[in-house]
């Protein structure tokens, strides 16, 4: 690397550095690469670590824990009401965050990544500007991009300084906890943070344009999380467009509009969760010509190749499903690809987990993916009712669902509703990328009893009959 | 929308890299799958690559002359992923090799049960899943699948002599020799070095460098032969074929080697064993603008005089045309080169390896011979004398044979009649 006048040279810049971006910069050191890694943050993590997935999860898990407490009463267990110290809930949540953002400098540090805080802006295919850096540019052999995305605003309203109007990064700042929230959009980044201020006290209601909540998830796994939100939430609006928004003296006016007359709602603010845009703004990329989406994602190959054939891109800035963890295996077979690995990103059960309580979790094929596209399948399922552990933890709200090739009974997809979803979906990760048949997986012993139980099981029904669930 | 690489296919039979000759589509263009995009050349025979994608054409990295390694992006596509899913087989009717073009897409149509490890395994090998025997239980690829499927690639190249440039008998110098600066005396001119040329090169060194060379050289009075081609020529020539000299050749090698089994053979010397080929393929040589060929005519023992010079003509035109595939072009178990036709005399040819002899050919030209009638007389005649050279592999073969194997060939040159009865 070469200093001189503020011009670094370096072998592979990797622009982001979230999951993408830091997955991608550790495999390609550890590959032999030299990397250099810009951010306009300070410290490495990206929007998962600082506005999204951390922040959430830390904050779900006390919700449902004032959840289980309230719960602990009917066996027996009192606690009283809970008394929240807002204060020490976000220092709670700031320790966990730079206990992790730490880790990732540290693990930079000893990785010989160099750090640099900047906004980068490409000045042609081999050279980026840098803004707000000490570094005035940085020219490249290659180049992973992995800028991630932002929440999309509705149309014509930006979020407001104020913070009536926020998007999920404003929310998980957590700056108090209103009386009433809307939330716009049914989505999981809704559902959670709408959970998250339930258990704080909110009222929350939920509009959703489409006539169902989570779309594209199995209904048949969606209704027990109904239930639970039916109890949780003021109200679930679907099939239900936002008109105009306007801020009042004292609050929010929205107008919701459905079949019948419209409604004025008077929250103290309003959620806008209606998903993410690629963050493509501001990169420069019209300098370099290189091949964009509809949406303004940067188009790549199964080798994470943009149209140039030297610039990368992964994770969220190239569309998709936006998900950490696709984006740390496309970061790596980036990396790979440039040390000049064969690597291909060949996934076959993507897995995507729910955080609310109940937690709903799948991995490959969905019923309805299936009857979407016409794909022969065979569908078992076990309720959680039929689930000694389920029963012990008072948590019978739940389903495992097996979906199986009708020929040569190999498993092609799994889903879950209940607790731990979270952590029993890897089994099912495991047996698609494995090729497992159901009777592989129903031979295999489960411990009992743990919910998993309710995975060989399903995996049993294949066979003709399980344990605890007579076939019909 | 999303994109889609095109890199350089997996040709086949141990080839890493092939020439560009032609793009033939422009950026913005609209392409159908199936639709031949570039036409390459691998070390031999000039291959059309059709679109694995319908979408149109983003980026184009390639352009005529590139040396493109096996696994290159070249071109760049925006295809809908919709109709992507939609669509059914690569294109079949093209003639391209099928092998791996398109693996990924198919992939997705069936999935071929393989766990990450084995799929990475596959990756690294070159090796295409659905063309792996599983073994595993319920149809799953297993990693040892993967293995021996590599293996099965690696050993025919090895038969079938493509040639590394970089293996040790190839042309690649272990230590290259520095080169002075020849500008420096006068005006120079830098031509790739490439594609046929270095094919050939390599093969040469190869040979030159592993096989023992003898030549022997003798004449042959193909007077008669002569005679009797005039005669039969125009009637060759209506069918569609050409009676040239090497078309006797061809017969009298293909009732040599049937007497002479080890000159159809190969040493393989990592398994200590002679391999003798019971069918007779000969190879001619052929010099084309292009470079030199050998295109492989089959089973010449079985073939009529009329058939050979239909079919060699036939292949002649082809490989001057370029239009001679891989297949042509292997399985060749000896080579004749003739080199009468273009003035040659006297030579000493390179065996084509891993054959074990070639049989050269120079210009018939009229010479004052002797000839010695039924009562002792002799008498200096004009006659029409060819030179015959055979170049022998003495690792295989002695000298006795080499000349013993040339006298069946001379025979039959010498005397139509000889040639004809002898031909099985």
């Amino acid at each position: 690397m070469v200093m001189g006048d503020m011009v670094l040279e370096t072998e592979l810049l990797v622009i982001g550095s979230g999951p993408g971006g830091y997955a991608a910069a550790f495999r390609a050191a550890d590959l032999g690469l030299e990397v250099t890694m810009v951010d306009s943050a300070l410290r490495p993590g990206g929007a998962c670590l600082f506005h999204g997935c951390i922040p959430s999860k830390t904050f779900l898990f006390l919700t449902e824990l004032i959840y289980d407490a309230r719960r602990a009463a009917e066996m027996g267990v009192s606690f009283g009401d809970p008394r929240i110290d807002l204060e020490r809930v976000r220092g709670w949540r700031d320790e966990v965050i730079n206990s992790m953002a730490d880790g990732l400098a540290l693990l930079c540090k000893r990785r010989g990544v160099e750090l640099i805080a900047g906004r980068a802006q490409f000045e042609d295919e081999r050279t980026v500007r840098l803004s707000n850096s000490s570094v005035r540019r940085i020219t490249f052999r290659k180049v992973i991009i992995a800028t991630g995305s932002r929440p999309i605003p509705l149309p014509g309203i930006p979020f407001s300084d104020n913070g009536r109007i926020m998007s999920s990064s404003e929310a998980l700042a957590l700056d108090d906890v209103p009386e009433s929230i809307l939330v716009i959009g049914g989505g999981y980044v809704g559902l959670e943070i709408g959970l998250i201020y339930a258990g704080l006290g909110a009222r929350i209601t939920v509009v959703e344009l489409q006539d169902r909540l989570l779309s594209g998830v199995d209904r048949d796994l969606l209704a027990p999380l109904e239930k639970r939100l039916s109890e949780s939430f003021e109200s679930v609006r679907l099939s239900t467009r936002v008109g105009d928004i306007q801020e009042t003296e004292d609050g929010i006016a929205v107008t919701l509009e459905s079949s019948g007359e419209p409604v004025i709602a008077h929250p103290d603010r309003v959620l806008v969760a209606i998903g993410r845009t690629p963050n493509t703004a501001g990169l420069g990329l019209e300098s370099i010509k290189i091949a964009r989406g509809a949406n303004g994602e940067i188009l790549v190959d199964e080798q994470q190749r943009t149209s140039i054939p030297h610039i990368f891109a992964v994770g969220d800035v190239t569309g998709g499903v936006m998900l950490a963890h696709t984006a740390t295996r496309e970061a790596k077979v980036a990396a790979e690809v440039i040390a000049g690995q064969p690597s291909v990103y060949d996934v076959r059960a993507i897995p995507a987990v729910v955080y609310t309580d109940p937690q709903i979790a799948w991995c490959g094929l969905t019923e309805e993916h299936a009857l979407k596209e016409n794909i022969p399948v065979t569908i078992k399922k076990i309720l959680w009712k039929y689930s000694g552990r389920a029963a012990t933890m008072g948590a019978t709200d739940g389903v495992t669902k097996m979906l199986a090739d009708p020929e040569s009974g190999r498993i092609l997809g799994l889903g879950i509703t209940g607790r731990h979803a979270e952590e029993m979906i890897a089994e099912g990760v495991l047996a698609i990328e494995m090729g497992a048949l159901a009777e592989d997986l129903a031979l295999c012993l489960h411990p009992h009893p743990t919910l998993s139980e309710t995975e060989g099981e399903a995996a049993e029904l294949f066979l003709g009959s399980s344990t605890h669930v007579v076939a019909k | 929308m999303t994109i889609k690489s095109f890199s350089m296919p997996d040709l086949g039979e141990g080839i890493h890299e092939a020439e560009v000759l032609s793009v033939l589509v422009e950026k913005g263009a609209g392409v159908k799958e199936g639709e031949v995009i570039l036409e390459v050349e691998t070390d031999k025979a000039a291959v059309e690559i059709p679109s694995p994608f319908s979408g149109s054409v983003v980026e184009i990295l390639v352009g005529p002359g590139d040396i493109v390694q096996v696994g290159e992006q070249m071109i760049v596509f925006e295809v809908d992923a919709g109709l992507e899913a939609l669509e059914t087989k690569p294109g079949a009717d093209t003639g391209a090799p099928e092998t791996e073009v398109v693996p990924d897409r198919a992939d997705r149509k069936t999935q071929v049960p393989a766990s990450p490890a084995t799929r990475r395994l596959a990756r690294e090998l070159g090796v295409d899943l659905h063309s792996v025997n599983p073994t595993g239980s319920g149809g799953i690829v297993l990693a040892d699948d993967i293995r021996k499927a590599a293996e099965g690639a690696a050993e025919q190249p090895e038969e079938e002599a493509v040639v590394d440039p970089s293996a040790p008998f190839g042309i690649k110098e272990q230590e290259p020799f520095r080169l002075p600066d020849f500008s420096a005396w006068g005006e120079i001119e830098k031509q790739p070095f490439r594609s046929i040329r270095r094919a050939t090169a390599a093969l040469m060194t190869r040979s030159w460098s592993q096989i023992p060379h003898v030549t022997c050289q003798d004449t042959v009075d193909i007077t008669r032969l002569e005679e009797f081609r005039q005669k039969h020529a125009a009637e060759i020539e209506a069918e569609g074929g050409k009676l040239s000299m090497t078309v006797f050749a061809l017969k009298a090698v293909a009732t040599a080697l049937k007497n002479f089994p080890l000159f159809n053979s190969t040493l393989d010397l990592e398994a200590q064993e002679i391999i003798i080929k019971h069918y007779f393929h000969i190879g001619v040589a052929v010099d084309t603008e292009h470079g030199l060929m050998v295109p492989v005519i089959r089973d010449v023992d079985r073939k009529s005089i009329k058939e050979v010079a239909i079919e060699l003509h036939e292949l002649v035109n082809k490989a001057r045309e370029r239009g001679v595939s891989r297949d042509e072009l292997l399985g060749g178990t000896f080579t004749i080169t003739n080199a009468g036709a273009m003035g040659g005399g006297f030579f000493s040819p390179i065996i084509n390896y891993p054959e074990v002899a070639i049989l050269g050919l120079g210009q018939g030209r009229m010479q004052p011979a002797v000839v010695t009638d039924k009562n002792g007389t002799h008498e200096i005649v004009p006659r029409l004398i060819m030179p015959i050279v055979l170049s022998f592999d003495h690792r295989v073969v002695d000298g006795g044979d080499a000349i013993r194997f040339l006298k069946v060939i001379i025979d039959s040159l010498g005397d139509p009649d000889e040639l004809l009865i002898t031909m099985i």
